[in-house]
């Protein structure tokens, strides 16, 4: 009896055995797909320490060890565009409150039609590309765009290029296309989150006599603050990366000393100044920068809400 | 009794402003969001000589012309051929392969699952950066190739996230009961699983499908051929074409700005602006009414922890 009970559980683990090494090898054409566009460009960070030109192939790149690196310290332009990057980044950060804000605005309104209706057309822009936002925003904001024409009609003073052209309006109008775009639909988070608050909550607060000020004040805000706080601990982690397309859209050369993010940076490198190696260096710092604020951030949260980020 | 109702009355002002401020901020944002599309949508359509001298909240004359001529132009057309092929081909196999690989990994039986799953989660926070990117893209013989468009894109690393923590909520007892039916791997995953996935999955194709509409660094780093732009890039090179005559226009001065203007009686660099950003927003503009609630839950499930 006892013996065919052990059969019957030795059959029965060696067919699971089996259905598991089955599901690995059906699994395996992925592994290698994401090793190959994943992990296979990680080794052309290899390249960091030659003096590597395109079309090379490895065996013919002179190793420079840390030459490459040693290029940081004589980069007078680094500093500038890393103050670029961390000005558009905490700019970024500081109006991040603004999605909870409109959320909480949102949400009081009764009319289901209303809401739908502006949660519709404040998402919309999220799912343009750059290059069609740079679209928009050049028939507004160029110097014969809509907005130049307005103000000269109305006899105010006017910038020649445009807000395209305007140096000294860069980092403004870069946030404001930011947060154009991406407001209404980091609004979502919000609004999902304010559901999730107890309505008792809110019952009670009335009957004692509160106004709509104080219920947001004492439920609604605090209710939020856990969702605000991943957000911007998430944030952290992406400190360094302001993206490409954006900045590489709006560039010119009236507004380039204050536009050019790391991002950009390491496209000009590449591509326009060919320092392939050295683009490279910068890249690759700029990851195991991004890599170490995640996982700072990912301890602070753990220590904070008792929960990883990630 | 007279100080209730005095209470009152000071609490209903209060709401009131409250409210009043509520409306004017929703309604500034959302005119905000509205009229860039609006301008550009009655630019389009307007007569483009009468245009040039300012439009403001309504079209001025009407012609579709610039339609016309840019519809009929060999690169656009083609572009938007190329653009709609890479959306629906990329994100068909973005849909198959992904999902299945999500599948894979919610298999219990499969030894080294977490393993295989951090494999793939780390790369969502590891890139390697431009140049390598490209330098990768162009040993595997990608460059100048539609595949380019559609191959690097077939496993999503967060999309499957996705899927999986979707997958993962679904009772075990449905596919126990199929499998003790004798049903094998694919025919639990396509006659159970995928079925029963339908939301999740719909939300990764719509935002697939945006991604690839949008998509445009691999076709401009990588593909040269003037038969596979995609419309973003050509969308791209009218508008700077229009950027440098507007710069010339400002640089050399007036006799030129004339003589453009001139020249351009029947279309100007602005309309063919207008016209084709339109013909790029027009298709995400479309589908989007009806994907909205995809995106909402997309969003709230990448808020869940994967």
């Amino acid at each position: 009896m006892e013996k065919s009970n052990e059969r019957i559980l030795a059959v029965r683990r060696n067919r699971k055995r089996q259905k598991g090494m089955k599901y690995l090898l059906l699994a395996l054409p992925f592994l290698i797909f994401v090793f190959a566009f994943c992990y296979v460009p990680l080794f052309g960070w290899i390249y960091a320490f030659f003096d590597y030109k395109m079309g090379q192939r490895f065996s013919d790149a002179r190793f420079v060890g840390l030459a490459n690196f040693a290029k940081l310290l004589n980069d007078r332009d680094i500093l500038r565009v890393l103050r670029n990057t961390m000005v558009m980044s905490l700019l970024n950060i500081l109006c991040s409150p603004l999605p909870a804000l409109f959320a909480i605005m949102l949400n009081d309104i009764r009319s289901r039609k209303i809401k739908k209706f502006v949660q519709t057309t404040t998402t919309l822009p999220n799912f343009l590309s750059w290059i069609v936002v740079f679209g928009l925003a050049f028939s507004l904001f160029s110097s014969q765009g809509v907005v130049n024409g307005f103000l000269k009609q109305m006899n105010l003073p006017v910038s020649e290029f445009g807000l395209l052209g305007d140096g000294n309006n860069v980092w403004r109008f870069q946030l404001g296309l930011s947060i154009w775009k991406s407001l209404g639909w980091n609004t979502i988070i919000y609004m999902a989150a304010i559901t999730g608050i107890d309505t008792e909550l809110y019952d009670a607060a009335k009957v004692d006599g509160a106004g709509s000020l104080q219920l947001v004040r004492y439920i609604t805000a605090p209710g939020l603050i856990p969702t605000y706080l991943v957000l911007l601990l998430l944030s952290v982690g992406n400190l360094l990366n302001n993206g490409f397309d954006q900045y590489y859209m709006f560039w010119n050369s009236m507004v380039s000393d204050k536009i050019e993010v790391l991002d950009y940076y390491i496209y000009k490198l590449g591509f326009q100044s060919n320092q392939y190696s050295y683009s490279i260096v910068i890249g690759m710092l700029k990851s195991l920068v991004s890599v170490a604020l995640l996982f700072t951030a990912n301890k602070i949260s753990r220590r904070l809400r008792g929960n990883p980020l990630i | 009794m007279q100080k209730v109702t005095k209470r009152f009355r000071k609490k209903d002002t209060e709401e009131i402003i409250l409210d009043l401020i509520r409306y004017v901020c929703i309604t500034f944002f959302v005119l905000i969001c509205i009229f860039p599309f609006y301008y550009v949508m009655i630019y389009s359509v307007s007569d483009p000589g009468l245009a040039s001298k300012g439009v403001w909240l309504l079209p001025k004359g009407f012609s579709l012309e610039t339609y016309g001529k840019l519809l009929t132009r060999n690169d656009l057309g083609l572009a938007i051929l190329v653009s709609v092929g890479r959306t629906g081909i990329g994100t068909g196999l973005c849909v198959f392969f992904t999902s299945m690989f999500a599948f894979l990994v919610t298999r219990k039986e499969m030894p080294g699952r977490k393993i295989i799953y951090r494999y793939v989660v780390i790369t969502m926070y590891i890139g390697a950066g431009l140049v390598p990117w490209y330098l990768t893209m162009k040993g595997y013989g990608l460059k100048d190739s539609f595949l380019l468009y559609v191959i690097p894109g077939a496993v999503n690393a967060y999309y499957m996230i996705l899927i999986k923590t979707f997958m993962e909520q679904l009772p075990e007892s449905l596919e126990e009961s199929a499998a003790i039916e004798g049903a094998g791997f694919f025919t639990i995953l396509f006659k159970i699983i995928l079925p029963l996935s339908k939301p999740i999955i719909a939300t990764v194709a719509v935002y697939c499908a945006v991604g690839q509409w949008n998509s445009w660094m691999d076709n401009f780093f990588l593909v040269n051929n003037t038969k596979l732009q995609t419309v973003q890039l050509i969308l791209y090179n009218y508008l700077n074409s229009a950027t440098a005559l507007a710069k010339s226009m400002q640089n050399g001065g007036a006799a030129a700005a004339a003589g453009a203007m001139n020249a351009a009686n029947a279309i100007t660099p602005q309309s063919v602006q207008m016209t084709s950003i339109v013909i790029t927003v027009i298709p995400v503009m479309l589908v989007y009414p009806y994907a909205q609630k995809y995106f909402t839950k997309g969003i709230m499930m990448g808020a869940v922890k994967g």
